[in-house]
């Protein structure tokens, strides 16, 4: 690569004085750890898309029940088993709305005057409010398995890691004890003792589920104490609450956070799992795994009972997995340069 | 003396969220047939992504060689198929690297992976592999080959298993061999070891060695050319005496003084003030000109050309070109081959 | 350097050991049984291969591993005593650590401005919020960085910068003693000499203590006065650091010396090396006697069956070796 003599003047030859200490700015904005990962999920178009769906399904639990005036247990057995209708999209035929089985107009035949948009079961109830109401509970155990994480989970892996030794050994041993024993022992133990319902679900999970997460506080705070920061933290002199709070925790809030994201299906499932079959909620309170259960049973006659509870369910779990997917891509401190 | 190797204006770029970065921009080497040459620098100054361009071990897709090209044995490595590739890597050009915790496979005898690539590239019995994997051990210096190659990695040492890789990388003669810091994760005293092991191998076999090294004390010891890389580009090289004693470069001084000897005494270290060039937004000139004491106005607006102290000694510097101030290089490096 | 007579010794340690329980019955004996001390103001210089016990003889010194035996004196107190927290906090205050990992030692969810203000939070040496970051603003000048970077985080500065954020971190509170636990190993060339000209210029202007702990024996030659050398938990030699590394006594210590390749072609091609045979032995199982045995050009049947006696072979040159030994010296030729 030759330059041409000529745009090279003699004066290009006089010393510039360097400022040195301009290599020690630093360009651009300054980020954060969570602003980043912010960023790096938003780019991520699944995770994106989730996170979406799900503020829709969460909407649609809170409002859903309240769209049209049928509660969850109106029977009326003069309009059972309609399919689902919703004015409008009734003419467009092959979405599942058009109110017709076999090519039969049921609301015709039934003399049907109000439409139902997701149909009605064998005793006539509403199935839009039913399934909302369900997806109501679902989200409730959601909440409650996060709570349960992240109150005992949390503490437990943390006091286990920080402390260590004898104490560590001890709360260890009675994790393993836990993890033992089968999650449905559990349920049938406190179906025997309280009554079915969402109140025996609850206490199986509060027994049980955090022993996960607390594995994994664990697991990761013992790697954390020995990292140089903590290290230098404790020659400083700082407290046990301090390192906890402001080395330990912080650090582990990424792993926490997309731990969370993973126990909230498996919750939902157990949930849905025991009122399919039958040891979870009963009748006449709707759930979505109780609601499958019934359509079940008419599944080739009248698939769209099982059908729009099973979307909404299975919704939940692929877009709480795709979230924390994306979740744990974009906390990944590999992935920064 | 033949070149065995060339590399020929070489470019590659790594694209990044945040953009391109221009880790090698334009360099040219050459290797010649029994040398030992020495491509030193810091961190971020390109010497590793130019060995793995040779290899064709880029990172796919986010790196790639933009232009420019690598002759061995008048083919052009950087056109090769990946298959093509596979032919001549272990075989005609082997490579070795730093950390010899991770180069080993945990769960293979050491034996198999040494017969696994003389089994690769040449056809021999499954005894005459063993054979010459035993052959091998020999050579490097581990006693009682015949067991040891029974045994797994862990059961060896550092120094041990920075030995085993050497056997493999010399297990199939090849031309040309790589050694990506091979002695930066040993202690010193095992360093000495595996330096001694090396050019007395390379005497034994004649093998051309590319060494990447930042210890200049290594390349003292090791090399016969040495070439000083700098922001994705080599701006000097030259034989080891004309780098270590009549270097002209003002990195080179720079690196030169900032290293404290065991046999001198220094009060205090120069150190080349400032930080490394970003290469995703690289300098328009010299790429050493923010940190260099002697820049000058043309410094910062165009790269400079290579200047020929000798048949030898090349210099991409200003300071070299006839209308710029003579500049004496700092008194503490002017050591003039004595001690 | 002030006269030798005159100088108070800061540090004394007095046969330190350190063991880890590993798994079972066997004991990991990093540290055992080492004895030096160091001088106000001075630079003591720690070195010795992997595994030798450099790295947990600084961290026993300052309490951040227990001692299994022995005593570290700092300024007259015994540091591994029985003490309240708040005599704890006050040598905590005394003796301060740098670390090696420049991407390790710093925490990446933590402001530069929290990160060297933990110091003076955790011990109130700041009034308010406008004095602490006045504090925090003054120490990053100190160690070359600037104002701008007070509200940015570890992972957007280099290797070098991210050492100096540590060394501000370490001066917040005012220490007498810093242990630096291989602070530039990590480092590129051109910015270890920033940063040891920084520790030196830091040591002037404060009347600093370090203990220097590095493998890097050239480094450590240059910016410290004493040098201790170790060898699998034990101390094998301490002289000044001009005649250890003219008059090396140890037999490991010469070979450590010859190892270190310099980068002077000419005397590299002349030079006759001391090549050690084998490799480092484990330390959970040290040889028997002297544990440098096995390696010694030198060794003899007395070095098996007798610990070498730590004596003080020429005026302040300190070494544990059988050649050197009254004793023992005819055994040798």
């Amino acid at each position: 690569m030759t330059l041409l003599n000529n745009e090279i003047t003699k004066d290009m030859f006089e010393p510039v004085v360097i400022d040195s200490t301009e290599s020690e700015i630093i360009a651009g904005k300054s980020t954060s750890f969570w602003k980043d990962s912010l960023q790096r999920l938003s780019r991520n178009k699944g995770a994106v898309v989730a996170a979406i769906i799900l503020l829709l399904i969460v909407l649609l639990a809170l409002i859903g029940p309240t769209m049209n005036k049928y509660g969850i247990d109106d029977q009326n057995v003069v309009r059972q088993n309609l399919s689902a209708k919703i004015p409008g999209l009734d003419k467009i035929h092959w979405l599942p709305f058009d109110g017709s089985e076999n090519n039969v107009d049921l609301y015709k035949t039934q003399h049907a005057k109000v439409d139902f948009w997701f149909g009605t079961d064998d005793l006539g109830r509403d199935l839009w409010t039913r399934t909302w109401k369900g997806t109501q509970i679902s989200l409730f155990i959601a909440v409650v398995a996060a709570a349960v994480d992240l109150l005992i989970g949390v503490a437990y892996g943390g006091i286990s890691a920080y402390f260590g030794g004898k104490i560590d050994n001890i709360m260890q041993r009675i994790v393993e004890v836990i993890l033992g024993i089968p999650n449905l022992v559990i349920i049938i133990l406190m179906i025997l003792i309280l009554r079915p319902g969402l109140v025996s679900i609850i206490v199986a999970i509060a027994l049980t589920g955090w022993v996960n997460m607390s594995r994994i506080v664990r697991a990761q705070m013992l790697r954390l104490k020995s990292e140089e920061y903590v290290l230098a933290s404790r020659t400083l002199g700082a407290s046990h609450t301090r390192i906890i709070s402001r080395h330990l925790l912080p650090n582990t809030l990424g792993q926490i956070i997309i731990n969370t994201m993973f126990t909230i299906p498996s919750a939902i499932f157990f949930e849905a799992f025991l009122s399919f079959i039958g040891l979870g909620i009963k009748d006449p309170v709707a759930s979505l795994g109780s609601l499958i259960n019934r359509g079940f049973g008419v599944l080739q006659i009248h698939p769209y009972q099982v059908v729009f509870p099973g979307i909404v369910i299975s919704l939940l779990l692929i877009c709480f997995n795709i979230l924390g997917d994306g979740l744990r891509d974009a906390f990944d401190p590999k992935l920064r340069q | 003396m033949e070149n065995i190797l060339e590399v020929n204006d070489l470019h590659v770029s790594f694209e990044t969220h945040r953009g391109e970065v221009k880790a090698v921009r334009g360099v040219n080497l050459t290797l010649q047939k029994g040398e030992a040459l020495a491509i030193v620098g810091e961190s971020g100054s390109g010497k590793s992504v130019t060995t793995r361009a040779i290899m064709g071990l880029l990172p796919k897709p986010a790196g790639r060689v933009k232009s420019g090209g690598v002759v061995f044995n008048e083919r052009d490595l950087t056109k090769l198929s990946d298959k093509q590739l596979q032919k001549i890597r272990g075989s005609e050009i082997s490579m070795i690297f730093q950390d010899p915790m991770t180069s080993l496979n945990p769960t293979m005898t050491i034996g198999k992976q040494i017969m696994e690539v003389i089994k690769r590239h040449q056809n021999v019995s499954k005894t005459d592999a063993k054979n010459r994997a035993i052959e091998l051990l020999e050579l490097v210096g581990i006693p009682n080959p015949e067991e040891r190659i029974k045994q797994y990695p862990h059961q060896f040492s550092g120094g041990m298993r920075q030995r085993v890789i050497i056997a493999i990388a010399l297990a199939c003669n090849p031309n040309v061999l790589i050694a990506d810091e091979p002695t930066t994760a040993l202690d010193v005293t095992i360093q000495a070891q595996i330096l001694d092991l090396m050019k007395d191998l390379q005497k034994k076999t004649n093998t051309s060695i590319i060494l990447i090294t930042h210890d200049l004390g290594v390349v003292a010891n090791m090399a016969q050319r040495v070439a000083v890389m700098y922001g994705g580009k080599i701006i000097e090289t030259g034989t080891v005496d004309e780098i270590f004693y009549e270097p002209r470069h003002p990195y080179t001084w720079g690196l030169l003084s900032s290293m404290p000897r065991v046999n001198s005494k220094n009060s205090e270290l120069f150190a080349i003030p400032g930080t490394p060039p970003d290469l995703s937004n690289p300098p328009k000139g010299c790429p050493f000109a923010a940190r260099c004491p002697h820049a000058m106005k043309v410094c910062t607006e165009f790269m400079p050309d290579y200047s020929e102290m000798s048949d030898t000694h090349k210099i991409a510097c200003w300071l070299q070109d006839e209308r710029a101030p003579k500049v004496q290089p700092p008194e503490m490096i002017q050591i003039g081959g004595d001690h | 350097m002030a006269n030798a007579v005159e100088r108070k010794k800061l540090i004394e340690v007095r046969n330190l050991k350190k063991h880890f329980k590993i798994g079972g019955k066997a004991t990991l004996r990093a540290v055992d049984g080492v004895s030096f001390h160091i001088y106000k103001g001075e630079t003591f210089g720690l070195v010795g291969e992997s595994g030798c016990g450099k790295s947990t003889t600084g961290r026993t010194l300052n309490r951040l591993y227990d001692a299994t035996d022995g005593e570290v004196i700092f300024d007259g107190e015994n540091v591994h005593g029985k003490k309240s927290s708040k005599e704890l906090r006050a040598l905590n205050r005394k003796m301060q650590m740098i670390f090696q990992d420049p991407y390790a030692s710093l925490n990446p969810r933590m402001t530069v401005e929290d990160i060297v203000a933990e110091g003076i939070d955790i011990h109130n040496l700041a009034q308010n919020r406008q004095e602490r970051e006045a504090k925090v603003i003054e120490l990053l000048e100190t160690v070359g960085l600037n104002q701008q970077h007070v509200s940015r985080y570890a992972h957007e500065f280099s290797g070098g910068q991210r050492q100096r954020i540590g060394i501000a971190r370490a001066l917040a509170v005012d220490p007498e003693f810093i242990i630096a636990d291989e602070p530039i190993s990590a480092l590129d060339v051109s910015i270890q000499a920033q940063v040891v000209n920084l520790m030196q210029k830091l040591q002037r202007e404060r009347g600093l203590t370090y203990l220097f702990i590095a493998h890097d024996l050239s480094m450590v030659k240059h910016i410290s006065d004493r040098v201790g050398v170790m060898y699998l938990g034990k101390m094998a030699e301490v002289a000044e650091s001009e005649e250890l590394y003219s008059n090396p006594l140890h037999p490991y210590t010469q070979a450590l010396l010859s190892a270190i390749p310099v980068p002077d072609p000419n005397f590299e091609r002349n030079r006759e090396r001391i090549i050690l045979k084998g490799d480092v032995p484990s330390p959970v199982n040290p040889p028997s006697g002297c544990r440098f045995r096995t390696r010694c050009p030198l060794a003899t049947e007395v070095c098996a069956s007798v610990v070498p006696k730590w004596t003080e072979a020429q005026q302040d040159h300190w070494v544990a070796c059988h050649v050197y030994d009254e004793e023992y010296s005819h055994n040798f030729k």
